[in-house]
């Protein structure tokens, strides 16, 4: 490690529920830390009783999402030298926006999912196992769309960083809405009629002002944005040729 | 008092109508002051003109249907204020402007010289 790097991290983590307050702890400054590899070190060593939630450590499952110095971030993939400006700085992490904080870092995703399968957000068909697979062009338009959009772990970061769903709290959010967009576009889908009806109206795809912090933050780098601009084109009509 | 039509419907069929009005609005604006008619002179092609009288009358409706939706959301976006007041209140509004309109274009087509 460079002599000039500090040899411990200034760290400043959310302690509480909604109600709570920040609290100190010094890290060791590793080589390649993540802001997770932070989070784990002061559960483990400093203060077992920090509550916060992950699974994967390699940005496949969503579980980590955090605000870490005002932003929402998939903490496992996020170095502790890119959130620093410098090196001594604190590195502040705290709970995601727009959630009920169970504690800590560990926030109620009950109404993040609930919005999903509000939007119609799950595949329905109409073929059993024992017909043969749908033949689906990958270079068709649709599937492209579909493409564009599917890798979503659903980790919450573009729902915690939208400001549409802080000023309206039944706005379904773009990770619903790119879901919807997803399946608008899946041609073996049955309930595209119900789909529309869901996300058309004024919780839905229309209350996107377009300000693009969803996709200014995607770890996935997606872009609910464009996702959503694809919704609303619809005009509240399911696309042409879709199975009922 | 709940919508029967969703706000977002209204406010971009209204937003296509206002888009042609405020273009027609302009061009013919331009055009008569470029070509020298003074205000009296247009007051007198407008009386009795039933297609500018209905023109205008469609392009305060549009109006009176557009503002109260987007006075709403930024009521409830920027002021937390939700439901059925905020409802009625832009609704007011809405029909405010339409009268105040309405009378404008009767006083320019219709009325006394």
């Amino acid at each position: 490690m460079p002599s000039a790097t500090p040899t411990t991290l200034k760290v400043s983590v959310w302690r509480g529920a909604d109600e709570g307050e920040f609290q100190r702890f010094d890290v060791p400054r590793m080589e390649s830390q993540t802001v997770l590899d932070v989070v784990i070190h002061i559960q483990r060593h400093l203060d077992a009783t920090l509550s916060y939630r992950f699974a994967c450590r390699v940005g496949m499952c969503g579980s980590c999402a955090m605000t870490v110095n005002g932003r929402a971030r998939w903490t496992c993939r996020t170095h502790v030298t890119k959130v620093l400006r410098h090196a001594d700085d604190v590195l502040e992490i705290a709970p995601l926006n727009h959630l009920p904080v169970v504690k800590d870092l560990a926030t109620d995703m009950t109404g993040f999912f609930d919005k999903w399968r509000d939007a119609k957000g799950y595949f329905a068909g109409q073929r059993t196992r024992a017909e043969p697979a749908a033949r689906v062009d990958p270079a068709s338009p649709a599937r492209k769309a579909v493409d564009a959009g599917i890798e979503c772990i659903g980790c919450g970061v573009c729902y915690a960083s939208c400001d549409v769903v802080a000023w309206n709290p039944d706005y379904l959010g773009p990770a619903a809405l790119n879901r919807a967009w997803t399946l608008v576009n899946d041609v073996r889908d049955t309930q595209q009629q119900a789909r529309v009806a869901a996300i058309s109206n004024d919780a839905g795809c229309h209350s996107c002002h377009t300000l693009g912090s969803c996709t200014e933050r995607c770890p996935k780098s997606l872009a609910p944005t464009a996702s959503i601009a694809g919704l609303k084109r619809l005009n509240g009509k399911a696309p042409q040729g879709a199975l009922e | 008092m709940k919508a029967a039509v969703s706000g977002w419907r209204v406010q971009r069929i209204s937003a296509m109508v206002l888009a042609v009005c405020v273009t027609v609005h302009l061009i013919t604006m331009i055009a008569v002051v470029h070509g020298g008619l003074s205000a009296g002179a247009i007051l007198t092609r407008l009386h009795g003109n039933v297609v500018w009288g209905l023109f205008y009358s469609v392009f305060v409706l549009a109006a009176a249907a557009h503002v109260p939706v987007g006075l709403r959301r930024i009521a409830e976006e920027w002021l937390g204020w939700r439901g059925p007041s905020v409802f009625a209140v832009s609704v007011l509004i809405g029909l405010m402007l339409a009268i105040a309109g309405l009378r404008a274009v009767l006083a320019l087509t219709g009325g006394p010289l």
